[in-house]
């Protein structure tokens, strides 16, 4: 800390200054956000054994080969938990972006060239990269297993479908992160995602058209599952869309409002 | 003598024909009903050490921060290098410290200066920050595990990553013993010395006075006074009369010559005057007062008598 830049003269040549490129979007940031995701021992555990493990234990429930769509039971629950997984650890990395506000990062961060919206778009990079982590880990369980059956283009237009889907959760955590403060984020994602799977159809089968089912479609967990599922099934209600779009829109709307209002000093 | 207006003297006035660091033009900021600025002007030449001096809540963090483009006056305009503050900052002209929190815990120190290297232009490589920064042996800990005195050493180190024209401290030395203290502003100095213009909060008068070459005493949301720091010092020349005089007849103390306040606290009164000899005299001769105590207006008392604050 005691000298500075060789290069200095007596003032800086404030002509010779750019702003980076792509609003400081960079490799060096995106692979250390990463790294540090794959670090943190209770991402790891709840979002890539956790999901792999919840999936050993309902995918071989009786039942299992009776044939869903082009594929079985087992096939259907697989995708199910894959994106479990994958809603939990997008929700997980948006909802770091708490952890990092209360730390005071943010605002270091925004005394650099640095773009919020960039900011954003790597989180939600990262964010689609672990979900895509999680998705596969889930997939190889179910390939290791052995009981899932579907065709390939099939298994894998799920997968793809499903990181997609992960954003909506993504968007949640970043939501979340900003109302809830600092590490408490995800003690509330946790069992509220849990929650939504229980209520929308994806962790318990729920009979169409019964009550539990009216009330699963307005769900947040509802629409994606149906989406992701929908190379499976070959059935996507209208409703179901609907449900993925405007919970995505309430998300990420809630993400930005509370992002603007970002101006604490923490 | 209370300053109202701010003081201003012939010396700091800034050569206009260069450009200027910093240059606040009647600047206003409220939260609300909370008037936290009431229009300030300020103009900061490039390689200048200020000092912005003030008790809590007379408007210096909220005047960094707009200065850093984090929040936007309600009026009046706020330039850094000649361009507006969020461009300053886009382009790595300006950098903070902050006195606490900003790093994070689960990041080693070569991470995070990689981090923030990435996301500017102009940089150097992050060894030689690192090396330069004495923070070399640390690189691969967790930000976590170093100590505060580490942890500021880093925070030196990101400040200076893209070699900011100018440099803002927001009490910069709180919570650091007096040998951090003199390490710190020994490598502040330094670094100023190579043209760095820094812009400093701090509610220490005598840190302000040791280290600035020009201190901003700001009250209130105003700049009350502007000048060096013999020269703010000057104005809180004078002593202080504290007599027991019950009924104490404050219009003749006041018309006594050389006078600047007189302050009536139970039977207790305060005078504050240039010539206190004349107020002592006239108090023994011609009053009953007793119990006489006079003493030199010390630089805190120059600040309370400035700012306003309460002591």
């Amino acid at each position: 800390m005691s000298t500075t830049t060789a290069t200095m003269g007596s003032t800086v040549d404030v002509t010779s200054r750019n702003v980076p490129r792509f609003g400081g979007f960079n490799s060096t940031m995106l692979g250390i956000e990463l790294r540090r995701m794959l670090r943190n021992r209770r991402t790891i555990i709840f979002t890539l054994v956790f999901p792999a493990a919840m999936f050993f234990a309902f995918g071989g429930q009786s039942g299992w080969d009776e044939k869903v769509g082009s594929g079985n039971v087992a096939a259907y629950i697989l995708v199910s938990m894959a994106l479990y997984g994958a809603a939990l650890t997008a929700a997980a990395g948006g909802a770091m972006v708490a952890i990092e506000r209360s730390l005071g990062w943010s605002r270091s961060l925004r005394l650099t060239p640095l773009k919020p919206a960039v900011y954003i778009l790597t989180k939600a990079l990262v964010a689609l990269t672990m979900g895509a982590i999680a998705v596969t880990v889930v997939n190889v369980a179910g390939i290791v297993q052995g009981k899932p059956s579907m065709p390939v283009g099939t298994w894998i237009a799920c997968a793809l479908l499903t990181v997609v889907c992960t954003l909506v959760f993504a968007a949640l955590g970043v939501f979340i992160g900003y109302l809830v403060p600092g590490e408490n984020a995800m003690q509330v994602l946790g069992p509220g995602l849990a929650l939504f799977s229980f209520v929308g159809n994806v962790l318990i089968p729920i009979t169409e058209g019964t009550t539990m089912w009216h009330v699963a479609s307005f769900t947040p967990m509802f629409g994606v599952a149906e989406i992701a599922r929908s190379p499976l099934t070959h059935e996507l209600p209208w409703y179901a869309v609907l449900n993925a779009v405007v919970w995505l829109a309430i998300f990420i709307g809630g993400a930005a409002w509370r992002m603007s209002k970002d101006t604490a000093r923490v | 003598m209370r300053v109202r207006g701010a003081a201003r003297f012939a010396d700091t006035v800034d050569d206009m024909t260069t450009q200027t660091a910093v240059s606040l033009r009647d600047v206003t900021k409220n939260f609300g009903d909370v008037e936290a600025v009431r229009g300030i002007d300020l103009d900061i030449a490039p390689g200048e050490v200020v000092a912005f001096l003030g008790p809590n809540g007379a408007g210096k963090t909220t005047t960094i921060d707009m200065l850093l483009g984090l929040s936007q006056p309600t009026s009046g305009e706020v330039e850094v290098m000649g361009m507006k503050p969020r461009d300053a900052i886009a382009h790595g002209l300006v950098s903070a410290v902050m006195q606490t929190g900003g790093l994070l815990k689960d990041m080693t120190v070569r991470e995070t200066v990689a981090y923030m290297a990435s996301l500017f232009a102009n940089t150097e490589s992050v060894d030689d920050v690192l090396k330069r920064s004495g923070i070399s042996q640390l690189a691969a800990r967790k930000v976590g595990k170093c100590s505060g005195g580490e942890q500021q050493r880093l925070r030196f180190a990101l400040a200076l990553l893209p070699d900011p024209a100018l440099l803002l401290l927001d009490e910069p030395t709180t919570g650091m013993d007096v040998e951090g203290r003199r390490a710190f502003w020994g490598a502040i100095r330094e670094d100023a010395s190579r043209g760095r213009t820094v812009l400093f909060a701090t509610h220490y008068l005598e840190e302000a006075d040791q280290y600035a070459d020009r201190i901003v005493l700001v009250s209130k949301g105003k700049v009350v006074a502007d000048g060096t720091g013999s020269q703010v010092k000057a104005l809180a020349s004078g002593r202080t009369v504290r007599a027991t005089w019950p009924a104490a007849d404050v219009e003749r103390l006041t018309a006594l010559g050389g006078v600047d306040s007189v302050e009536v606290r139970g039977d207790t009164v305060h005078v504050h005057a240039k010539d206190t000899d004349t107020v002592a005299r006239y108090l023994l001769s011609e009053t009953n007062a007793r119990d006489l105590e006079i003493t030199a207006r010390g630089l805190e008392e120059a600040f309370i008598n400035l700012t306003g604050a309460q002591a």
